[in-house]
């Protein structure tokens, strides 16, 4: 609707209708803005990892590439040597996730639909754990796994998995509380045990949970550097992170293979993010108790 | 058997692996570390009880020890609150009917999906005195950037900034909840004549502040651990947290004393410090929440 531009004019500005426009057009700048900040460290990444150095070490900068050089990508794939780490972190994050998902449904089965004594000791207990830093265990489980003659070996950075982890066990628990009794009541005057109620129902009607803690669970294997540094000595054992920093040493400060390099290695997690961003907020949303 | 005993028995199978978890990875090593932090254990040779004397040592006589805790509470303290007050405006910003809103969402979210070395050396590289991004945009306004990671003094506010990037994560909580609180209270306070930024304090911020208290908790818990920035956002990477141990974290303080000069003792000792610095400090914010957190339905905390 127009308004001419007459003395009630005044008054129609003044209306809730015109200052909240005012109000949306001035949010709408300043999220424009704060979206391009957010977007441009994304950007320059990509421009650098496309530039030839000389261009690179140009002043002032050039704020995109004027001879693109799509061979970066590929002396960063081959002498970084980054399909045999894109290939070992894939193998550590498919184990990973198949150990978390299959540990975290079963334990947190019990913990919300069966009745034993001494269960909320034990589920008190579990989100106890969860307050403590990652740093105080990890000089003790060095010296353990050491003592196993685990260290140099996948094994420190996989089998934990198998034991569960208390945050994923909580959000599971919490999405299966949501799920009625009565179809494990029915289930059990069939002749079912809970392993298989856990098994062909509880598992299934998760799935959306289950997504969540893979996905989550991809994530941090993928980024996982401290596991690794610690517990992985031979080259052709490392990880895409520890590779990053083997790939530094080797080519200092050659920006457009290190930019190349790190874009390859962000690559999985951003592809994950843009399929299953419902999951990535689901989980979040979860994971602090209120349901968006 | 009696079908509540059964029932009960499958209990305990399935929280099992849990328990064994525990024990085994967490409990007992836990156990270990704190008799350990009182000897002078190697991992190889010896193990003699030295009574307090790594913890006597660890306030008198390493200079490191002081430098790197002034180190993580620097970060703790400018971080955790930036990063809280980053997100929650955001999000307010955010919680309009503005078309679009789903790109806006993606956009700021996605940094803060992102970690790990990759983002180490992208910020290194958008912090480069002279060729980065960030010192060209503070050269537009006229602001002579400074030498960021190879100064001592900004070091640390490069980290912070760095993640402030990624402060879009907690912004989707406080989204969550924003779109939680219910529509008629906003209502009743404009009847009662309430301007826009009096509905903010008296009516938004006690109903999320739930949300406030969690991230809070959270965030402080994961400040207090940084340690890979220290150990890779360095300009030698023979020498973690350089330049002049600006960036020797607690953490890596005590990963260098474990696993470079092989102080398995005095590590643990240091690892139990943080340990109850950590639980003092969460149970000051618990018996603060009390203070300002709200809770719908009243006392039921």
């Amino acid at each position: 609707m127009r308004m001419p531009a007459t003395s009630s004019s005044r008054s129609y500005y003044r209306s809730r209708r015109a200052r909240k426009r005012i109000a949306n057009i001035v949010i709408a700048i300043v999220l424009i803005g704060l979206g391009i900040i957010s977007l441009a460290p994304f950007w320059w990444m990509l421009s650098t990892s496309l530039k030839s150095m000389q261009e690179i070490m140009s002043f002032p900068p050039t704020k995109y590439p004027h001879a693109i050089i799509w061979s970066n990508y590929e002396h960063a794939w081959v002498s970084g040597r980054l399909s045999r780490y894109a290939l070992n972190t894939l193998f550590l994050s498919c184990v990973g996730v198949f150990a978390h998902v299959l540990s975290n449904t079963f334990i947190a089965y019990g913990f919300a639909k069966i009745k034993f004594p001494g269960k909320n000791f034990l589920f008190s207990l579990m989100l106890a754990t969860m307050m403590i830093p990652g740093f105080c265990t990890l000089i003790p489980q060095y010296i353990l796994f050491s003592k196993l003659h685990w260290v140099g070996t996948y094994l420190p950075l996989t089998i934990p998995g198998f034991f569960g982890s208390a945050f994923q066990i909580f959000m599971l628990r919490q999405f299966y509380l949501g799920i009625p009794n009565d179809l494990i009541e029915a289930a059990k005057i069939d002749g079912a045990n809970h392993f298989y109620i856990w098994s062909r129902i509880m598992v299934p009607l998760a799935k959306p949970a289950v997504i969540v803690i893979a996905i989550m669970t991809f994530q941090g294997a993928w980024n996982d550097f401290l596991g690794p540094l610690l517990y992985v000595n031979k080259e052709s054992m490392f990880n895409i992170q520890i590779g990053l920093t083997a790939f530094r040493s080797a080519e200092l400060t050659q920006w457009n293979y290190l930019m190349a390099a790190s874009l390859i290695a962000l690559a999985p997690v951003i592809l994950l993010f843009f399929f299953f961003q419902r999951y990535f907020i689901e989980g979040m949303n979860i994971s602090s108790g209120t349901k968006g | 058997m009696s079908l509540e005993r059964k029932d009960a028995l499958w209990g305990y199978v399935f929280v099992l692996p849990w328990i064994v978890g525990f024990l085994v990875f967490t409990f007992g090593p836990l156990l270990f570390s704190l008799y350990a932090s009182f000897t002078n254990y190697d991992i190889t040779s010896q193990m003699d009880w030295v009574g307090i004397r790594n913890y006597r040592n660890m306030f008198t006589h390493d200079s490191l020890f002081w430098k790197s805790l002034h180190n993580t509470l620097y970060y703790v303290l400018f971080n955790v609150p930036l990063t809280t007050f980053a997100a929650l405006l955001l999000a307010v910003t955010m919680n309009q009917k503005i078309p679009g809103m789903r790109i806006f969402r993606t956009v700021f979210y996605l940094p803060s999906v992102l970690a790990g070395v990759a983002v180490f050396y992208l910020w290194m590289m958008l912090l480069n005195p002279s060729t980065g991004l960030v010192n060209m945009a503070l050269g537009w306004v006229g602001i002579d950037g400074p030498a960021w990671m190879t100064d001592p003094n900004w070091t640390k506010p490069a980290v912070i900034l760095m993640k402030l990037w990624g402060a879009g994560g907690g912004m989707l909580l406080y989204l969550a909840a924003l779109q939680g609180v219910p529509e008629h209270l906003y209502e009743a306070a404009e009847l009662d004549g309430a301007s826009p930024i009096r509905r903010f304090w008296h009516v938004t911020v006690p109903m999320i502040t739930p949300v406030i208290f969690f991230e809070l908790v959270t965030n402080l818990i994961g400040a207090f651990q940084i340690f890979q920035e220290g150990y890779v956002m360095v300009q030698d990477q023979s020498t973690p947290g350089s330049p002049m141990n600006s960036l020797l974290f607690f953490n890596l303080h005590m990963f260098l004393k474990a696993f470079q000069s092989f102080q398995m003792g005095y590590a643990t000792a240091m690892a139990w410090f943080l340990f109850i610095v950590v639980i003092v400090l969460t149970l000051i914010n618990m018996a603060l929440s009390k203070l300002w957190v709200h809770y719908e339905g009243g006392d039921n905390r």
